[in-house]
């Protein structure tokens, strides 16, 4: 103990426990913020049952078929059954446990949420900083296409995306995800606009950097709360327009458990069999719910000017 | 600020050729031979050919473009693979009921969202308040195609009070409306309280306070004014988003209006119409945009300065 006192010269102890502190601060304020970390709980819910969708559902040993996933796993003489002890969210028009498919649909939507923002939250970040930067011809050329995007409804965007490339997952989260470029694009722009005009950057250009070390090394960091903010509310964005695709049957294809293509399948047997639609359902309202307030607790505790 | 209004027009130019290249380009990758589409699969290769070339699909893209672009301006969005009926008389014969839709939903949404966002900020961190702000997280969260179908379960089919489809009595129209508008009213609320809040922390409002002045005149009057200035501008985007949003609530009441019609040729691929409608809405929804900023510039002269 003594002796690593020692060792450490003070200035690395300062600096150690300052880069600590800092995080720690942040930390401290998410802790009291009650709605971000109800967020936090429900989002770390959903990465849980993602990861060990495998273990809480495994897989099934059918007689003729061998090794069976749990979520295609049909028991034919238990179909539309309300739930149980054996089946918690009850079966569905094959038989297959609602449960177990809504737990595998979670690596889906987790999936979908993380592609969709990584594509729109790169192409954006990139669109926002070089417009945001160089201002003049490049502002307005990228401003006047995020303009042209933006006039078209996200859903109607998607919906005409899909169309022209065929439904599937890998088509669904393009469409998303180009839809969802401009929010990203916008939000960027402004706060590359601020960042640009203060000193340091005057400082980096004095010492000789070059344009992309200024905008990737120095302004970006300084942009990223509202970019992470952005993110996290931009993924419930995401997690909801996929689902709303599959729902009207231009997502992902049927025996996959796909919370939106669940619902639409389960919609035909609404009278006389109500698990079907109400768990899927209720499985995308909670975690939209959970990455919203999570947003709304992370943007009280990065970066409160963002505070509507 | 006629000249505004000019002014306004002239801009929405480009952005809407850029909106109908956009939507050509997605007619122009989608699979399949419009040629084949109409005349169905069997047909003689020569009437083909023969189609193909009054149809100008033989012509280079950008002579295509043009065409639709003159065809466009001109009311003609081509035939509907499926009725051989054109495009826009399809939409035309449907949109209607959507309108009133949207505009149904968008009133809800104001006659719900404005009085209680009001009353949130003035009894700010009270229990109302935070539930008020927590019911409002929960309705932007909730799925409105879920929503849909959730008060079907409840109202048509166990209590039997509405009709789980259609539109042919008055009662009919509550249950899509609900599920349209409830979504906007959550968003609505939230703009609201945050706008009043800050306006009621402005000199003015503590002027009038201290004069004696009575709150409800205050609140009511005074700042009310002045906060809705942001309200319109979320109304009226939230009104086109209540355009692309009807897509899914017709579909799930069968409403006969455009957004069911569009979904419904997901199915039968019918192209023609899912692009013309995306193409139509995203007009209109363009023009609603433009009637708001006017309104804005309206009721908030400091807008119609900066125009002249």
């Amino acid at each position: 103990m003594i002796l690593r006192n020692i060792d450490n010269t003070p200035s690395e102890q300062v600096k150690e426990k300052k880069k600590r502190s800092q995080l720690h601060d942040m930390w401290r304020r998410f802790r009291r913020n009650p709605v971000g970390m109800v967020g936090l709980f429900i989002v770390l819910v959903l990465i849980f049952s993602a990861i060990f969708a495998d273990v809480i559902a495994p897989a099934v040993y059918d007689p003729i078929l061998g090794e069976v996933p749990a979520y295609e796993f049909q028991d034919l003489g238990n179909r539309n059954t309300f739930p149980s002890r054996e089946h918690p969210f009850g079966t569905d028009n094959f038989g297959r446990c609602i449960f177990n498919r809504v737990v595998h649909g979670s690596r889906i939507s987790l999936l979908v949420g993380f592609v969709v923002v990584g594509i729109s939250m790169v192409v954006g970040v990139i669109l926002g900083t070089v417009a945001g930067y160089y201002g003049k011809a490049s502002d307005s050329i990228i401003m006047r296409f995020i303009d042209i995007m933006m006039a078209i409804p996200n859903i109607l965007l998607a919906i005409s995306i899909v169309a022209a490339l065929g439904a599937g997952l890998v088509n669904l989260m393009i469409a998303v995800g180009i839809g969802s470029i401009p929010l990203f694009a916008r939000q960027v722009r402004s706060s590359v606009l601020s960042v640009r005009e203060q000193e340091f950057i005057e400082a980096a250009r004095a010492i000789g950097a070059k344009d992309l070390r200024i905008m990737f090394l120095h302004i970006l960091p300084n942009c990223m709360a509202p970019i992470i903010v952005r993110a996290t509310m931009g993924m419930a964005v995401a997690i909801l327009s996929a689902a709303a695709l599959s729902f009207i049957g231009l997502g992902v294809e049927p025996p996959t458990p796909e919370w939106g293509a669940m619902l639409s399948e389960g919609r035909r047997f609404i009278r006389d069999h109500w698990p079907s639609t109400v768990f899927p359902g209720l499985a995308i309202a909670l975690v939209v719910f959970g990455l919203n307030m999570l947003g709304d607790g992370l943007r009280d505790v990065l970066d409160p000017r963002l505070k509507q | 600020m006629y000249k505004y209004i000019l002014k306004r027009l002239l801009m929405m130019i480009p952005i809407i050729l850029g909106v109908s290249f956009v939507i050509f380009f997605m007619t122009y990758i989608t699979p399949g031979d419009p040629a084949i589409m109409t005349l169905g699969e069997g047909a003689p290769p020569e009437a083909i050919e023969a189609l193909r070339e009054e149809m100008g699909l033989n012509d280079p893209f950008l002579v295509r473009y043009v065409t639709y672009v003159v065809n466009m301006v001109q009311g003609d969005l081509g035939n509907s693979f499926m009725t051989r009926r054109g495009v826009v008389d399809e939409i035309m014969d449907r949109f209607p009921t959507t309108l009133m839709l949207a505009f149904y939903g968008t009133v809800l949404s104001v006659l719900i969202g404005i009085p209680l966002g009001i009353i949130s900020a003035t009894k700010q961190y009270s229990i109302f308040d935070n539930a008020a702000t927590a019911a409002g997280l929960l309705g932007v969260s909730i799925p409105n195609f879920w929503l849909g179908l959730m008060l079907i379960i409840l109202f048509s089919i166990n209590l039997g009070w509405l009709p789980p489809s259609g539109i042919a009595t008055p009662s009919a129209w509550i249950l899509p409306v609900i599920t349209l508008g409830t979504g906007s009213a959550a968003m609505v609320m939230r703009i609201t309280r945050s706008s009043m809040l800050e306006v009621i922390r402005q000199d003015y409002i503590r002027t009038a306070r201290a004069k004696g002045q009575k709150e409800s005149v205050i609140i009511w009057k005074h700042a009310l004014r002045n906060a809705l200035i942001p309200v319109v501008t979320a109304v009226g985007l939230d009104f086109g988003f209540l355009l692309g949003g009807a897509v899914l609530t017709e579909s799930i009441y069968a409403v006969p209006g455009l957004g069911r019609f569009m979904v419904d040729s997901i199915r039968t691929r019918d192209f023609p119409i899912i692009q013309g409608g995306v193409l139509f809405l995203a007009i209109v929804f363009s023009l609603v945009n433009l009637l708001v900023d006017i309104l804005y510039a309206y009721i908030d002269p400091r807008i119609k300065s900066q125009y002249k």
